[in-house]
Formats: C-alpha cells, structure tokens, sequence
C-alpha cells in the first residue's frame, strides 16, 4: 500500500495541487458569502457551473484552426478567464437581488436564505438543462441534459520533467492562476476601501453601518468578486476538461464547500489551504486506499479535523484578516 | 389571528389531498377495457428508459425501433391497436419506479418495453412482477435479473455473464494483452460486466489490475495515475459512454497508449465525442446487440435498416433492433388476440418467430434462447462492425 505511495508521490501531489487551486477559487465565493452574511450559498456551485458555459461557448464561437500551447494558450485561458468572471460574476450578482436580498430586506432568518439557496441551485441546474444548454449548442431540447464538450484548443505537453516528477502544462497553469488569483483578492482585501468594507461588515454590520460602510454595496461586492472568482476557475476547468454539463457544478461545489470549512469558513488565505490540503489528501487517499474510497477519505479527514480544530486549519475569519 | 391561519391553512391542505388522491385513483378505472369481455380497441405498451438523460444515445434508437414495429402493426388496421407509453426515467432507478407505478395503476398498461437499464431493472422487477405485467428489456443486460425467479420479465438480448465473457475471450484473442487494467463505476451494470470480464481474463492468464471511478466526478486522475505505471496492453472499461469518453480523454492525455475496451454501455458516438478528436481511435466496444447500418447482415436486417431510415431519417444504433423484435414479441402476443397482462405473458413463453437480430425466443427464465456477442470498433465519430466476438480480428 505504500509502495503505491512512494511510486505514484509526485503525480499525485500535482494532480492533487491542480485540483485543489480549482477547489480553492471555488471556496472564495463560498467563504466570503459566510464572511460577510453568515448564509452557505448553495447556489454557488451553480454559479461556476454557469461560468463554464459562458466559457466553452466563447471558445466554440471564436473557434480554435488547432490546439494551442504556449502564449496562445495563455491569451486563450486569460480571455475565458474574464468572459467567466464576468459573466459568474453578473450571475452572482443577479442571484443575491433575486434570492437573497429581498430575504434580507425582511428580516428572514438564516434558514428561509439556506431553503432559497438550495431552491436556486436547483432552479440554475434545471434552467440550464431545459433551456440554456439546448439554445446556446444547438441541440434539441432532449440534449440539454447531455455533457457538451469544447472543441480541442488545449496543446498538452509536459513543461517540467525531471525523473519522476513531471508537471503538465495545463496543471501548472491551473496552480499558478489559482495561486495570482488568490493574492490579488488577497492584496484587495488588506488594501483597498472596498476590502476594508467586507472586513468591517463581515465582523459586525451595525457598527459597519455607524461607520458609514453601504451594507448593500458591500454585499453586492462581495458575491461579485466570489463569483468573479468561481468564473476563473471555470475557465481553468474548461482548459483541463474540455466539456462541461449541468450538473458539473454539483460535486464540485460540495466538495469545494468543503475546502471551505476544511481551511477555517470566513478565512480567505483558508479557502486556498483548504482547496489544495483537500485536493492532495483525495489524491493520496486513492493511492493508498483506491480509487473508490477518494470521497470517503476527504471527508473523513474533514471531521477528524473539525473535531479536533473546530475553526478549520486556518480558523481565523474575514474580519480579523491581519491588515 | 397568525397561529391559527397556518394551522388551519395546513389541515385543510392535508384533508383536501387525501380526498383528491382517493378520487384521483378511480377515474380510470374503467376507460381501457371497453365493454365487459371484447378485445378492446386499443392497448397500452409501455416503454421505460433514459430518454433524456446522459446516457439516452442508447436508449432513443431502441425507442425508436420499438415505435417502428408498434406503428406497421397499427398500419394493418387490426382490431386492437397498440398505444407505446414513454416512460422518461433518466437511467435513474428512484425516478423509475415511481414512473411503474403510475405505469400500472394510472396507465394500465398492459407490458412494457424496458426498462432499459439493469440498475433500473432490479428496482421495477418486483413492481411489475406484483402488477403481473410482462417486461421485455432490448438492453438491461446485468445477469441477476434473470436469476431472480421472475416469472413476467423477460429480454431479447443475451445477459452480460456471455457479453462480459465474450470480450474477455476476445481481449485474450485478438489483442494477445498480456496485462490487462479492469476499471468500472460501481454501478450495477459496470460491475457486472467488468467482474466477467476479469474471470474470463484470470482464466486465460492474463495478469490484471483494477480500479474504480466516481461516475459524478469529472477528475479521474487518481485512475490514470494507475494505469500509467502499470502499463497494460489493454483497458477495459465497465459502464456507459458518458463516463468511458472523458476517462479515455484523460488517459490518452496522460500518454496511456493501450488499447481501450468497453461493454455495450459505450457502444455510441458519445464516446468518440466525449474522447475528444482522434483519442478514441481504435477503440473496441462490444456489445450482445447487432447494430447494422448497411443492413449487410442478412436479409431481414436490411429490410429493417431501410424501414428505419426512411422513418427516422437516420441509420439505426444501438439496440434499435433489439427494440424492433421486443415489440415484436408484444405485437405477436397481441396479434393472437392477447389483450390482458397475463395472456400476453403466457404468449411469451411459447412465442417462436424470427427477429431481426434472432429468433424471438425466450427460456423459462426469461432469457433470449440465442445470441451473439458482437465487437465494433471505433474510427473518427463512428463505429464499424468488425465481427463476432469468437472470430473478428482487429486490422
């Protein structure tokens, strides 16, 4: 069993890493939301969901003569970067005025906004499937629910190889932008009004409001940048997989919740801890226990961490980033 | 004034349900027999399937086949026409058996097409067993149904016990592996068929290892990260096209140049699609069904072929034919003027007439008394019959 380990170290550790950073930017969208307004934004699974459409139908329109590799491949990946973000992030945006606000605006408590979310989420996926899907790619109504796959625009070619460590280009993409990504939300945060104003909020909204922060415009902010966030790793999704369908946000979106919690809710620099701790502990836990025990190992490290750390591994939250 | 409006809002709520659903039973009660003891004018057949899901590429062209016999029946103007029933389960077994149950009680049919897969199979047998109605499956080909004592199911296609040993045989054959990697989803029909597989390989000495994936993951790199360092001659991959395209997709990417097998499951243009450009190239799928788009196989295959483009305005796929005799033996049953559950499934014990892919035949268990198991493989988007599995060769 551990010889499997030691064999099958270095791949598993970059497949892990890369799928950990698309777990981790997912996670922003669902820390801050708790950060900010303490609700699980179901709904946001959905949200990426819809930024790998807008993506593989930017790509299937501009159309790709052949695979690209190199800065092609990197100005392709920058342009559905930002057709996801805003697009995801529009999304988001949207979604909080429908479900959420108006919750908000009458005192709901958390569980009617938990029952709106889940509610939005299923709405999205159904949507999608019945409607969106079926129009964008041309097909008839009975094909929404099949995958739709992108053109092949993704030259793959290994960029480092020494030995047995051996690193693909999409893979590294993947881990660097994730990484960018998250110190440059990172710097907002710490640096910029806006980023104080999420900080404020997020560790107390009335003396925020005393202190002149438009709760609204905050919160506004706040799942624009988390869906902006989900669009990118929507746009790394597409370069590593090449298709997407309805459901695709739906495992991905609980198991990057689970990142979440894994690296401390509420905890920004968490969410990229937690992503890349869940995707490496998925990768080792199927070498050394199988393939089909993967779920099973991530969420079992989950509650030994939680019982003994109850904050995740990084416990701080959103309010008490170190400015 | 607030406490009490939910509460009473509820009661009424409750009440008014009950009485709805109590009226809602009896109402069609006695539309579908006509008049005491003649034959009515029409009958309900019922056909049960993914056919809008993932997977419904191998499920619409046995819809089709079966819609086919149904309406040249109906065409020769015969005293009771057959009605086929759509019965859209999604491949998913929860959702088919609530759709049996409205099936029977609501619909009254009469048999069913289906359902089409195995997993779905296991959770309807026992409703349609307790209703008494006759199943005749053109695709659910897990071995166990036919273990269970069943009395009213039936199908038109070998079990996977001869599919599973037949592409084992084949692997051992054709591709001379010396090493073969099993992976499968876990689900009824992917286990199945990949543990036959890997006893017809263990019995020809072929060394193996295996793996498992999560059908609702797209990352299946712990897989690949196998497969890589074992270095097998041949993959073989138990389950559906939805699953084996992006897996082979991820293979093929990773450098893994075996070649890649699968079961019935994958047999569809899905697969190429999924596999993205030429990575599914080589490919070979086999699968207990004939699938004959030039109608070279014999005469009565041609003669179908032709029937079906002309009707769908495209050539047939997967199962289209094993739809076509399924109905058949309805139609058959009904023809000799069958018309209630139990005749037409007494019918089916004794029913001898020649189908378009075999003798529409069944044993006392229910299973087809002959079939084939046949081996395609894949080029570009589409697949080409290469022969049966105890002689093709790969080119």
């Amino acid at each position: 069993m551990f010889e499997n380990l030691i064999n099958q170290f270095w791949p598993a550790t970059v497949d892990g890493l890369s799928l950990g950073a698309i777990y981790a930017l997912v996670a922003l969208g669902y820390t801050m939301v708790y950060g900010v307004l303490r609700l699980i934004n179901f709904a946001h699974s959905e949200i990426f969901m819809i930024g790998t459409v807008a993506a593989l139908f930017t790509v299937t329109t501009i159309g790709v003569s052949a695979p690209l590799s190199g800065l092609a491949l990197i100005g392709m990946l920058i342009l559905l970067a930002v057709v996801g973000m805003l697009v995801a992030g529009a999304s988001a945006v949207a979604l909080e005025y429908v479900a959420y606000r108006p919750l908000r605006r009458r005192g709901a408590g958390r569980l009617a906004a938990l029952i709106s979310a889940i509610g939005a989420s299923l709405f999205l996926q159904q949507l999608f499937a019945l409607l969106v899907i079926p129009r964008l790619f041309d097909r008839p109504q009975q094909g929404g629910r099949l995958p739709v796959q992108s053109p092949d625009w993704v030259e793959r070619s290994d960029v480092i190889s020494i030995g047995d460590f051996v690193v693909r280009n999409d893979k590294l993409l993947i881990i660097i932008a994730a990484v960018l990504m998250m110190v440059a939300l990172d710097q907002f945060v710490r640096r910029t009004k806006l980023g104080r104003g999420i900080r404020a909020t997020a560790q107390d909204p009335e003396t925020a409001v005393l202190m002149g922060v438009n709760i609204d415009r905050i919160v506004t902010a706040t799942f624009a940048i988390g869906g902006a966030m989900a669009g990118v790793a929507a746009a790394l999704y597409l370069m590593r997989f090449e298709s997407t369908h309805f459901f695709v946000g739906f495992l991905l979106g609980i198991k990057a919740f689970t990142a979440a919690v894994l690296g401390g809710i509420g905890n920004l620099r968490g969410a990229l801890v937690g992503g890349f701790a869940l995707g490496l502990i998925e990768l080792y836990g199927s070498v050394l226990f199988g393939s089909e025990w993967r779920d099973v190992v991530a969420f079992s490290v989950l509650v030994l961490v939680l019982m003994f750390r109850p904050s995740g591994i990084l416990g701080e939250s959103l309010q008490r980033a170190r400015a | 004034m607030r406490r009490a409006f939910p509460r009473g809002l509820v009661a009424a709520a409750a009440a008014s349900a009950l009485v709805l659903s109590a009226c809602g039973g009896d109402d069609n009660g006695g539309g579908d027999t006509g008049g005491g003891g003649d034959k009515p004018a029409s009958v309900k057949l019922g056909f049960m399937g993914d056919l809008t899901g993932e997977n419904s590429g191998i499920v619409i062209p046995p819809k089709n086949g079966a819609q086919m016999a149904i309406d040249e029946y109906n065409a020769t103007n015969p005293a009771t026409k057959i009605e086929l029933v759509p019965y859209d389960s999604q491949g998913v077994p929860e959702q088919a058996t609530a759709l049996a149950q409205q099936a029977l009680n609501q619909d009254k049919i009469v048999g069913l097409v289906g359902p089409a897969f195995s997993g779905e199979s296991q959770q309807v047998g026992p409703i349609l067993e307790e209703g008494k109605i006759p199943s005749v499956s053109a695709s659910a080909t897990n071995v166990t149904l036919g273990e269970k004592g069943w009395k009213y199911w039936h199908r038109i296609l070998p079990g996977d016990r001869i599919q599973g040993t037949g592409i084992g045989e084949f692997i051992a054959r054709a591709t001379k592996a010396k090493k073969v990697f099993v992976i499968h989803d876990n689900q009824d029909y992917s286990k199945g068929i990949a543990d036959f597989v890997t006893e017809a390989l263990k019995g020809k000495g072929v060394a193996l290892e295996t793996d498992v994936i999560d059908p609702k993951a797209s990352d299946y790199s712990s897989t690949v990260n196998k497969v890589k360092p074992a270095a097998p001659d041949a993959i073989f991959y138990g389950g559906y096209y939805a699953q084996a395209g992006p897996l082979l997709k991820q293979l093929r990417e990773a450098g893994v140049t075996a070649r890649f097998l699968s079961g019935d499951g994958s047999l569809d243009a899905g697969l190429a699609k999924g596999a993205g450009g030429t990575n599914a190239d080589g490919a070979i799928v086999g699968c207990p069904c004939l699938v004959d788009p030039t109608g070279e196989a014999n005469e009565k295959s041609k003669k179908f072929v032709d029937a079906y483009k002309a009707k769908f305005k495209t050539a047939p796929a997967i199962y289209s034919a094993e739809g076509y005799d399924a109905a058949t033996a309805f139609v058959e049953a009904i023809k000799a003027g069958k018309t209630t559950s139990e005749d037409i499934n007494a019918f089916l014990s004794t029913v001898d007439v020649p189908g378009v892919t075999k003798q529409i035949k069944f044993g006392a268990n229910g299973e087809p008394a002959g079939g084939d198991v046949y081996v395609y493989e894949f080029k570009g988007q589409s697949y080409t019959l290469l022969g049966s599995s105890k002689d093709a060769e790969i080119s």
